[in-house]
């Protein structure tokens, strides 16, 4: 084992740059103030929200008035969804959202749909990309929102937003993507993405949890989930997260201008990895784009066939590599990852899934180190495996 | 979630493999809800002289295969069938709710395996 535990999971959380939180611990203390105070306090409070609004908004392209601060992406996603659907209620019934879509949106929409809204899903090909042309065939004049992530959590497809926006507006329909994944790792320009709405969290990119973002184009109509005060133009109640906020937008101005330098230093580390695992373990299928160009930079997603994804989790965090598993085991639930079936796996492979996401302090030598412990870990578990002996073992070697 | 006695027994798990021209042998699951599992027997005069087994599953599902497999090893079939799941569960010091249900299977790989054993028997 390495001296320290390796950390490959930075789809689900990443470490808070020390930088970020220098600039946040001022607003615990000092600057403790309630941003929607008049007195000097409160004004010392808002200054500093006031300049991660406009700093997050310029790294965007997007005016700070439409910048709303949330708890999250789960928060953003929820809004929109639900802030969007109750808007237009009258105009439409139709939301459109595409199958590989993050929990907060799935579960959203199907609430939704209890409520009388009608969900229709798009078609993704079997590495995750919308079907553009089946999109085009289902918007139509009821339909209100159109919705599909930047990009994807568990298996890194980089989604045609662009595309998928003026398909939406050409039928007179809202345009969101959930850019949790993207912000602060994939260059994002909201005015020329076309999109009206994009959900962003913090904890993605080193900075802190529990902050994230909705940017709501100028003019488009939404409903408040959140009612109270008159925080964020009366559109989120509830008293401002002033270090979150501090944080997140220090955080994005860090990844914004370390964007390029980052990309090529972890992609470097996921095209080691892929390239090895594909050549050094047998009957592995990597999930998602094969063009590295259209798939998160950070992003290796590979189902082990005959073996169980929990397990392999496991025997790697025993080896000190921390990864995640779209597997039932793992997720607490009996169905595996929506994602991986969506892409067309059978339920087999889609259990037997392992995502490694990459980030800044990973090293060469924890990839290398990692692909040894996964041939060790994988051939353990096949050896136990009722399923390897009766397809797979006469090749193996 | 899991405790330390389950990781050491995922970690270091007995009775891995499958048994030559076993007496009785059971495979129970099914790929799609994520676990199989395959016990396989020997079997003298009714007592379990060695069991063994296959898992294709999670840390939960191997650890209680391994340590069924091990506390049914001596036993006559009949004291074998009277262990369940939950035996097994407390011998493991306990399971996350929601890994419960792989420790049925091994309780019903069992019984499968030594149902195949006494079918075997009436054949002969």
């Amino acid at each position: 084992m390495l001296n320290k535990p390796i950390y490959f999971d930075h789809a689900a959380t990443t470490p808070l740059d020390k930088k970020v939180l220098e600039k946040m611990l001022p607003y615990f203390t000092e600057n403790f103030g309630n941003a929607n105070s008049q007195h000097v306090f409160g004004r010392n409070a808002v200054k500093g929200v006031d300049e991660a609004r406009d700093s997050i908004a310029k790294i965007i392209g997007a005016k700070p008035g439409e910048i709303y601060f949330t708890s999250g992406g789960t928060e953003a996603d929820n809004w929109a969804l639900r802030g969007v659907a109750h808007a237009f209620k009258d105009k439409g019934r139709k939301i459109i959202i595409s199958p590989i879509e993050h929990a907060a949106m799935i579960s959203t929409a199907k609430a939704l749909e209890k409520e009388g809204f009608i969900i229709e899903y798009m078609k993704v090909d079997g590495e995750g990309f919308v079907d553009l042309d089946h999109l085009k065939s289902i918007v139509d004049d009821d339909t209100i929102l159109v919705a599909c992530m930047m990009a994807n959590n568990e298996v890194g497809t980089i989604e045609p937003i662009k595309e998928i926006a003026k398909i939406a507006h050409e039928k007179g329909a809202l345009a969101f993507s959930d850019a949790v994944q993207a912000a602060g790792v994939l260059k994002i320009d909201v005015k020329d993405l076309g999109v009206d709405l994009m959900s962003m969290s913090s904890h993605k990119i080193y900075g802190p949890k529990g902050v994230g973002l909705l940017y709501i184009k100028t003019g488009v109509r939404i409903e408040s989930i959140i009612t109270g005060g008159h925080q964020e133009r009366t559109k989120r109640g509830g008293t401002t997260n002033v270090p979150g906020v501090i944080g997140f937008a220090e955080a994005f101005r860090i990844a914004d201008e370390n964007l390029e330098e980052n990309a090529k230093y972890v992609s470097s580390l996921r095209d080691r990895f892929i390239k090895r695992v594909l050549a050094e373990v047998p009957f592995v299928k990597l999930n998602g784009p094969v063009d590295g160009a259209k798939r998160l930079p950070a992003n290796a997603d590979f189902s082990f066939k005959y073996i169980e994804g929990e397990s392999i989790l496991f025997s790697l965090d025993l080896a000190g590599i921390a990864v995640s598993s779209g597997s039932a085991c793992s997720s607490g639930s009996l169905e595996p990852s929506h994602v991986l079936l969506a892409l067309g796996l059978p339920d087999e492979l889609a259990h037997g899934s392992i995502r490694f996401s990459f980030g800044k302090h990973n090293t060469v030598e924890e990839v290398d180190y990692c692909v040894e412990e996964i041939k060790t870990a994988v051939d353990r578990l096949r050896k136990m495996s009722p399923l390897f002996k009766a397809e797979g073992e006469i090749n193996y070697v | 979630m899991y405790n330390e006695k389950v990781m050491e027994v995922f970690k270091n798990p007995k009775n891995v493999g499958e048994i030559e021209n076993p007496d009785g042998i059971g495979t129970v699951g099914n790929a799609a809800c994520g676990d199989i599992m395959q016990i396989s027997l020997k079997i003298e005069n009714d007592v379990i002289v060695d069991a063994k087994f296959k898992t294709f599953g999670c840390a939960a599902a191997i650890a209680t295969s391994s340590t069924a497999t091990e506390m049914i090893k001596g036993k006559t079939i009949d004291e074998a069938l009277k262990i369940t799941n939950k035996i097994v569960v407390e011998k493991l010091g306990g399971l996350p709710a929601q890994k419960l249900h792989c420790s049925v299977l091994a309780e019903e790989a069992i019984q499968k395996a030594i149902e195949d054993y006494k079918s075997k028997q009436k054949g002969a």
